[in-house]
């Protein structure tokens, strides 16, 4: 599948893995971290056009609103560059989200498509059945000058989930469990498709939650079959026609991991590291200071959805302090229109603003040398949400909801 | 293009926060950048590091965000080249997009080397020296059109032949 989708941009007949080809690109994304070096870079080109104004997007999203004064002279940096060279995809702030809730939301992303973000969670869109990657900011640059990006082929491992998934147990837990299994390196220059009866009858924003953490696998994209449940998402959104590309019957794949994960728990990753998974009950009695729910990984209206069926009624409990943070403006109108924003403030969480905040130690919620998180978000590095010396666990929606009324991390039946 | 050095030492999985933590991405100066480099992963480093020293790590360094500012902190610390055993792809190009000399090698030079130890390295051909006792380790030569782009200097450097070609 992602050969046929170099092959196309790249104007060959087919391609393999392995193979380095220059493509053109239907999109290309910019944040105000990346950004900016971007334009820096691109300025020193001397050119006084893009190579297409409504293929670049530019949202600032990272230390929005501005954090402090450098901050906010990166945003502005996207500000003037997009009303030079007439970018028609600029995102303000209070019509900005998440950029990689906000791309799928407002229809920038077809099936069969070749996108580049400079933003490793880039890979998030393959869950429609994009090719989708990360880049850096010269390889942006770039592509706003010319419109290509160069790349070699991937090969591709099959992760194929069998059974039905219990209660509580979504797209989060399953792509946990994936790099529990393979490690970060285990897709190292490598795509990941998801496939199987589970993937089937997960809704589009779990499958974009599990494409989303593909990078933290060491994975190039992440790919997931467009079916009737990405047609209709696609509806009414999407901006132009597009050519969904399918695998082949006998595709050739490097490898096939089968899971049946009928019984499977919620997963937790413990710091330092993504591969560091646990299921749920192993995480039992750890006190948390911070609950985390949103970013890119787990902003979206299931996801809030989710949490709030856990947080009815309860409050958050008086050691921990929970934030709330909905990807997108359309997913806070949503969430307010359905009363979760209501469940959540009676709850005594705070509810913020789209930003990627503190799932990268921005803003909006850094920790203190101590403190422990457990957050909906993608990464738990070290230092990763703040202090050296703080820690942040990795879950889904429901478990983060259950462990902010627990102070500790539980299993969402534990306060249900 | 040879290089000698003296190394630092890292294991597996260094990632970008480790590289250059977020709360340092407002500016994109390398040489401010460098101040925090490595910060996380060994506080001595921004401060100790010479000009031309190497950084010598284990598996898929560079992982996580795709931050270019974590190659340009190395580049602004001075670091001559980075030799890993693997590398995460977008750290990857982007080295090769600034032009930072990176080298894949597969022998485990963290637990071989000693901190502060010399090599030599000779990029084109891929090899690198221990200057002690002359041991010497491959390393596969970078694909010709990634040395087209360092020759050039770098991606930007590149794309501005390419445009005056178009011309």
């Amino acid at each position: 599948m992602v050969e046929k989708i170099l092959a196309r941009a790249g104007g060959k007949e087919r391609v393999q893995p392995g193979d380095l080809l220059t493509v053109k690109i239907d999109l290309a994304l910019g944040n105000d971290v990346t950004a900016p070096v971007a334009i820096k870079e691109f300025e020193r080109l001397g050119l006084d056009r893009v190579f297409d104004p409504e293929k670049i997007v530019l949202v600032p999203d990272h230390f929005t609103p501005n954090r402090d004064i450098p901050s906010a002279e990166q945003a502005l940096a996207l500000r003037r560059f997009s009303s030079r060279y007439g970018l028609v995809h600029y995102f303000e702030v209070g019509r900005m989200g998440v950029e990689h809730a906000l791309l799928p939301e407002q229809g920038f992303v077809q099936p069969g498509t070749v996108i580049i973000g400079a933003d490793s969670h880039t890979c998030t869109y393959g869950a429609l059945g994009a090719f989708a990657t990360g880049v850096g900011s010269t390889d942006l640059a770039a592509a706003m000058a010319l419109g290509e990006a160069w790349f070699k082929v991937p090969a591709t491992m099959r992760f194929v989930y069998n059974g039905r998934l219990p209660s509580w147990v979504g797209g989060k837990d399953l792509i946990l469990f994936t790099i529990g299994k393979i490690g970060v390196q285990g897709a190292l220059y490598r795509a990941m498709e998801f496939c199987g009866p589970v993937i089937d009858q997960l809704t589009i924003d779990g499958r974009l939650t599990m494409a989303n953490m593909v990078i933290e696998a060491g994975g190039l994209c992440g790919y997931i079959q467009p079916d009737q449940a990405t047609f209709d998402y696609l509806k009414g959104r999407t901006r132009q026609p597009y050519q969904a590309v399918y695998s082949d019957h006998d595709a050739v794949y490097a490898e096939t991991y089968t899971f049946d994960v009928s019984s499977l728990q919620p997963q937790v990753a413990f710091p330092p590291s993504p591969e560091n998974v646990h299921p749920v009950g192993e995480a039992k009695g750890i006190q948390i200071d911070q609950v985390v729910i949103g970013s890119c990984t787990n902003g979206r209206l299931d996801d809030l959805r989710e949490a709030a069926a856990v947080l009815k009624g309860h409050k958050v409990h008086p050691r921990t302090r929970l934030l709330v943070i909905p990807a997108t403006q359309w997913i806070y109108r949503q969430a307010m229109a359905e009363g979760l924003l209501d469940i959540f403030i009676e709850a005594e969480a705070a509810i913020s603003t789209p930003t990627c905040g503190p799932c990268l130690g921005g803003h909006m919620g850094i920790l203190a040398g101590g403190e422990r998180a457990l957050a909906t978000t993608n990464r738990n590095f070290t230092g990763r949400m703040g202090h050296r010396d703080s820690e942040v666990y990795l879950c889904g929606p429901a478990v983060a909801a259950a462990s902010a009324v627990a102070g500790e991390i539980v299993h969402p039946e534990e306060v249900l | 293009m040879k290089l000698e050095g003296r190394t630092w030492l890292f294991g597996d999985n260094i990632d970008t926060d480790a590289i250059i933590p977020a709360r340092y991405l407002t500016t994109t100066d390398p040489v401010e950048l460098a101040r925090f480099c490595m910060e996380d992963a060994d506080p001595r480093f921004a401060g100790q590091v010479r000009p031309g020293d190497f950084v010598v790590a284990g598996k898929n360094f560079g992982c996580g965000s795709s931050r270019e500012h974590a190659p340009l902190a190395l580049k602004g610390a001075g670091v001559g080249c980075v030799i890993a055993n693997s590398f995460a792809q977008i750290f990857f190009r982007n080295a090769v997009n600034i032009g930072l000399p990176i080298l894949e090698c597969e022998a485990d030079l963290p637990g071989l080397l000693l901190p502060g130890e010399i090599l030599q390295i000779d990029l084109a051909r891929g090899q690198i020296v221990r200057l002690a006792d002359g041991r010497m380790f491959a390393s596969p030569p970078l694909p010709s059109f990634m040395q087209e782009i360092i020759k050039y200097g770098g991606l930007i450097e590149c794309v501005q032949a390419r445009l005056k070609k178009m011309d």
